[in-house]
């Protein structure tokens, strides 16, 4: 299903650069970093009761 | 290049706990207790609805009254629009009118409007010149949200209020955030439409915030870039609540209507990212620069024909089909049979613009220069590695938050502890909000300081006519009855009547024009008289 996966992008017009396998860009482990800390503390931001939260928010449509 | 704009924000509004709450109950409340923290003096000052017409349509019809949803009558038709330029004599109410705490108002002293809009409450930005001063008084719009909620927190008898700038509540409402844009009005409505719509439906690539869940209702799994696309369900039309269309009609310039049109756009999503914010509005007003060449002299050196070469098949799928990919890879077609991707079609309108300036030659300024290059770069980041501009582009950052999640915790797309990141994404509160505790981390660009957004709260931006605003309501604030985005009432004592003075042209009314004026007006009687009142 569209939107489920990240799928590696390439444009059917460029020219495929070989198989190689998907590239990870240089700097994505440093950017990684900023990630995992905060994920190393979600459980501490996050509402306790996910479902009950998300079932919880209910909005009125606005314009 | 400078361009009146502004953004109005309807914020999500939750009592943490009971779902049950009632949303415009809470919103009045984030909004009295707004005014009452100001304290000191009158800060009831009403809206002047005087000059407002929801029901204009700008393809030139106006709707029936009696045939308009409910939603729509936004105004409050009691009184003929005024003219002139003058201060105006008003009749003075003898009883004081009704204050209904559904319409709770606030004009604050930095020029924008706090109130009840439906059942959420709504920041509307002063006026401001250019997409970073729009980003400055769209984050102050957050730290008014903010100490609402910090207000209504700290006194046991008010509710606790919790708010979220987002768009959706994952159960099939939505709320709106819409640009404003003044533009010239001898632009055909028309022309404006088609040669907007193909860069609406596609600039979703880098302004769109993203959003767990796919249809209206979220009722199938998955991510996807835009938080209104799924709500997109018409090209053109008036109505903003239902049948919402990818160019809105509204024809309510809040200006001299000869000269100016307001492109009111309502298929936006409300960004954290600051720099989302800016380049959505930087390259929406550089695209309609480009459009009014059109009407202007020299015209655009064969510029809009690239444009005009780009009209969709069929626009309102379009707009689900590239929210839905992800990959940035998927094709929508083109009347004129060709398939491009939303980074090819905006491509073209980044070659339209560069020809068009080109062709006309004139020096760019600074700011307007940053957002070409950062389209440009957006452009050519996201067809090659889209995870690179995840400091930039919201969808990105968010969906590099989830990933990093269902990674570590193996969570399917249905997982509520993913919605529950997609809504508490956008709390105002910056223990609360994920978004602020991954700014704190470093992982996203920040233009602007937090002191521009502290001043931005009080004061107003000084180059449009807000600063008449902002300023009558900081220095006058007790003598001032109402505004609105074109008038200022005020309410002298001793005075026959009300004092209406007019503002018809946003870029007047501004320090340069009135500063001085003020200065030398201890109170508003003063004023009045100087203005000629």
């Amino acid at each position: 299903m569209a939107g489920q996966e990240r799928v590696n992008p390439r444009r059917d017009d460029e020219e495929p650069v070989d198989d190689a396998p998907e590239p990870v860009a240089p700097s994505a482990q440093a950017r990684d970093a900023e990630v995992d800390a905060l994920l190393d503390e979600i459980d501490d931001v996050l509402e306790q009761n996910a479902e009950q939260f998300v079932r919880g928010f209910v909005q009125k449509g606005g314009q | 290049m400078r361009r009146v704009m502004g953004i109005e924000t309807e914020y999500g509004v939750l009592q943490p706990g009971k779902p049950m709450a009632n949303p415009m109950l809470l919103s009045s409340h984030v909004v009295a207790v707004h005014a009452a923290a100001r304290g000191g003096g009158r800060t009831k000052a009403r809206w002047d609805y005087d000059d407002e017409d929801p029901l204009q349509d700008a393809r030139g019809f106006h709707l029936q009254r009696a045939s308009a949803h409910p939603s729509l009558l936004t105004d409050d038709p009691t009184r003929p629009a005024p003219s002139g330029d003058g201060p105006q004599e008003l009749e003075r109410p003898e009883v004081e009118e009704y204050e209904d705490p559904g319409a709770a108002n606030v004009i604050l002293s930095n020029g924008a409007r706090l109130y009840v809009d439906h059942a959420h409450p709504e920041y509307s930005s002063p006026e401001v010149t250019n997409p970073r001063d729009a980003v400055v008084w769209d984050r102050a719009g957050e730290q008014v949200m903010l100490a609402s909620v910090r207000a209504l927190a700290s006194v046991p008898a008010l509710p606790d209020v919790a708010l979220y700038k987002n768009n959706v509540d994952g159960k099939g409402a939505t709320y709106g955030t819409h640009e404003n844009y003044l533009v010239d009005r001898s632009v055909p409505f028309s022309d404006l439409a088609s040669r907007l719509i193909p860069f609406f439906v596609t600039r979703q690539v880098y302004t769109g915030a993203g959003r767990v869940g796919l249809g209206q209702r979220g009722e199938r799994a998955g991510f996807q870039i835009s938080q209104r696309a799924d709500y997109v369900e018409a090209e053109i039309g008036l109505e903003t609540t239902l049948r919402r269309p990818i160019v809105n009609t509204r024809d309510e310039p809040h200006a001299d209507p000869t000269r100016w049109r307001r492109l009111h756009v309502i298929v936006g999503d409300a960004t954290m990212l600051e720099a989302a914010t800016y380049v959505r509005l930087g390259t929406t007003s550089l695209v309609l620069w480009l459009i009014e060449r059109a009407v202007s002299e020299g015209g655009s050196g064969g510029a809009l024909a690239i444009v005009d070469r780009l009209a969709l098949r069929d626009p309102v799928s379009a707009v689900h089909r590239i929210s839905h990919d992800t990959s940035l890879t998927a094709t929508v077609e083109l009347v004129d049979g060709r398939e491009l991707t939303a980074l090819e079609i905006q491509r073209e309108y980044l070659a339209a613009v560069r020809t068009a300036l080109e062709h006309v030659g004139d020096p760019l300024d600074a700011q307007t220069q940053d957002v070409l290059d950062r389209w440009s770069s957006l452009l050519d980041r996201l067809a090659t590695d889209p995870s690179q501009c995840a400091r930039e582009v919201e969808w990105l950052a968010k969906l590099r938050l989830l990933d990093g999640m269902r990674r570590r915790e193996n969570l399917a797309w249905d997982h509520p502890r993913l919605a529950a990141v997609d809504l508490q994404w956008a709390d105002v509160r910056p223990e609360r909000g994920l978004y602020h505790r991954l700014a704190v981390a470093g992982a996203v660009e920040m233009l602007v300081t937090p002191q521009e957004v502290e001043q931005a709260v009080a004061h107003a931006p000084v180059d449009t006519r807000a600063y008449f605003r902002g300023e009558a309501v900081a220095r006058y604030g007790d003598q001032v009855s109402a505004a609105s985005w074109d008038s200022v009432v005020f309410d002298v004592p001793g005075a026959q009547t009300l004092q209406r003075v007019p503002m018809r042209d946003p870029l007047r009314g501004t320090k340069t024009h009135v500063g001085a004026l003020l200065d030398a007006s201890p109170d508003a009687s003063s004023l009045l008289a100087a203005l000629g009142g």
